[in-house]
């Protein structure tokens, strides 16, 4: 188990040096980046946008019903709302959600791609496929995934708003003045730093399970899933450095 | 010219190559032939580079690759097309987009020049007016020609081609081997053919070479395969029990022929 850990870090790590070489032609590259920010991007909107309401809208909820009968005032929701989605709740669900979506999707892909000897065919012709095949999708997930995780966290606040205000728990003044109480920028700022991490997380460990896959189909299914459970554990022990470090 | 000298290859604990001397001749076709596991796929991704050997050499033009530079594997790679058996054409493609891949990663023609030169390869492969058609719509026969067409529109040095005839039926797959050995002429390549298919090693075989278990146990050309005594060879060409019955009469015939002159 230990060696299979150290021999797959050094794989991966060895292979980086692989993906971040010159590009053959540039714009073959820009091309692929559009592409992949389409399919991320646009491609995952809608499945964001719902986890995104109902992270803010039972937040909300859970939170007003741990609440109910205390001292604390109810504009604290708005409060506490906005900071769980900004800090925490927004940047780890989207993430997930994609290695899930996104991820699963790469490491299909790209094995698939292993399989039907395109790789060897692209790598046969001089093209430097772990370049082409991984670094647009890099660099694609860096620019899209932080919009994403912003929009994941507007939408939280609304579905907060829409879970509890609508429904008597409290009033629209109250929450909104929630949202804007003791507000420090430096939250965003490590929901930025969270998404770009995770995105990165996601991406090169998605494609290197697809990049790597040997056999069949079976092994195929196999890497896919790998790609999502070894994710979601790398974001999940990020999110915690992360904490640590700029909460420390 | 290709060489391999002495090249052993090993998977695990199994020795797929056991120490392979050949010269794959220049402006000719070069065929690896031999049974299903002889080793011959193995031979030939290492003469493209996409296994190491495990032990051997191999000189393109008497340089040996292990003294390329990156940019010399990169060079050297970009003279080689290579038809894969199951022929790698990028499904999410159209045939033009498939066959101007290699240009559009490699070259600054324009869009109109690259156009021209895909219709060309396209006319060469008896194959115009498909360029739309996505690699699905088409059949297996079209989808190696296509292959051809992909692997030559850099005008390679070296084409490698991975059991060109598989799946395909016998007319076919002659149409196929034609083309290979027509366009191995046309450009004067070193063409590297790796089969079990008969029909090309009679029709196509300039310089052949026999592997058996890992080693090569014959070669030669298709002229001298007929008269040859190698066991491998009558065993891997004659073996249906019809093929033996037929290389009898035709070895009574021949003796009777031989009777008959002295006479």
């Amino acid at each position: 188990m230990e060696k299979n850990l150290l021999y797959h870090l050094g794989r991966y790590m060895n292979w980086h040096g692989q993906i971040y070489s010159r590009p053959e032609n540039g714009r073959m590259y820009y091309k692929e980046i559009i592409r992949q920010l389409y399919d991320i991007g646009i491609g995952s909107l809608s499945i964001v946008l719902i986890i995104s309401i109902f992270i803010g809208a039972v937040t909300a909820v859970q939170f007003f019903y741990q609440m109910d009968g205390t001292t604390i005032p109810p504009y604290f929701i708005g409060y506490i709302v906005r900071d769980m989605t900004i800090i925490e709740l927004a940047p780890t669900f989207t993430c997930l959600v994609l290695a899930g979506k996104v991820g699963s999707n790469m490491a299909s892909e790209i094995g698939g791609m292993r399989q039907k000897e395109h790789i060897d065919a692209m790598e046969i012709m001089g093209v430097n496929t772990a370049a082409y095949l991984v670094l647009p999708k890099i660099i694609a997930s860096l620019l899209i995934i932080p919009i994403l995780v912003s929009v994941s966290a507007i939408v939280s606040n609304a579905g907060g708003y829409m879970a509890s205000v609508p429904t008597g728990l409290f009033t629209s003044g109250e929450y909104i003045r929630g949202l804007r109480a003791f507000f420090i920028p430096s939250h965003v700022t490590m929901m930025y730093v969270k998404s770009v991490v995770f995105a990165y997380i996601m991406t090169s460990v998605s494609c290197y399970q697809g990049y790597h896959v040997t056999g069949g189909s079976i092994e195929l299914g196999k890497a896919s899933t790998q790609a999502v459970v070894y994710s979601s554990i790398l974001i999940l022990i990020a999110d915690y450095i992360i904490a640590v470090l700029l909460t420390g | 010219m290709i060489k391999v000298e002495n090249i052993k290859k090993s998977f695990d604990d199994i020795e797929v190559l056991k120490g392979i001397d050949f010269i794959f001749e220049p402006g000719k076709t070069n065929l690896i032939i031999g049974r299903s596991g002889a080793g011959k796929t193995v031979l030939l991704k290492i003469l493209v580079g996409l296994f190491q050997p495990t032990s051997g050499n191999v000189f393109y033009n008497d340089v040996n690759t292990d003294k390329f530079s990156k940019k010399e594997i990169r060079k050297i790679r970009m003279e080689m097309g290579m038809l894969f058996q199951g022929n790698a054409l990028f499904d999410s493609m159209t045939i033009e987009e498939n066959i101007r891949f290699p240009l559009d990663m490699f070259t600054k023609d324009t869009m109109k020049e690259k156009t021209i030169i895909v219709d060309k390869c396209l006319e060469r492969v008896s194959l115009k007016g498909i360029n739309s058609k996505f690699p699905s719509e088409i059949s297996g026969g079209m989808q190696k020609r296509v292959g051809i067409a992909r692997s030559i529109v850099l005008k390679p040095k070296y084409l490698f081609c991975d059991e060109p005839n598989s799946g395909l039926d016998p007319k076919t797959a002659i149409t196929i081997d034609e083309l290979i050995s027509d366009i191995t002429d046309e450009y004067n390549i070193t063409t590297v053919i790796n089969t079990h298919d008969m029909n090309s090693v009679m029709e196509i075989g300039e310089n052949i070479c026999l592997l058996h278990k890992g080693k090569l146990v014959w070669k030669g050309n298709k002229d001298e395969v007929i008269d040859s005594d190698n066991e491998n060879l009558t065993d891997f060409i004659f073996a249906s029990p019809f093929l033996q019955k037929l290389k009898d009469r035709a070895l009574g015939y021949k003796a009777s022929m031989k009777e008959q002159n002295k006479i």
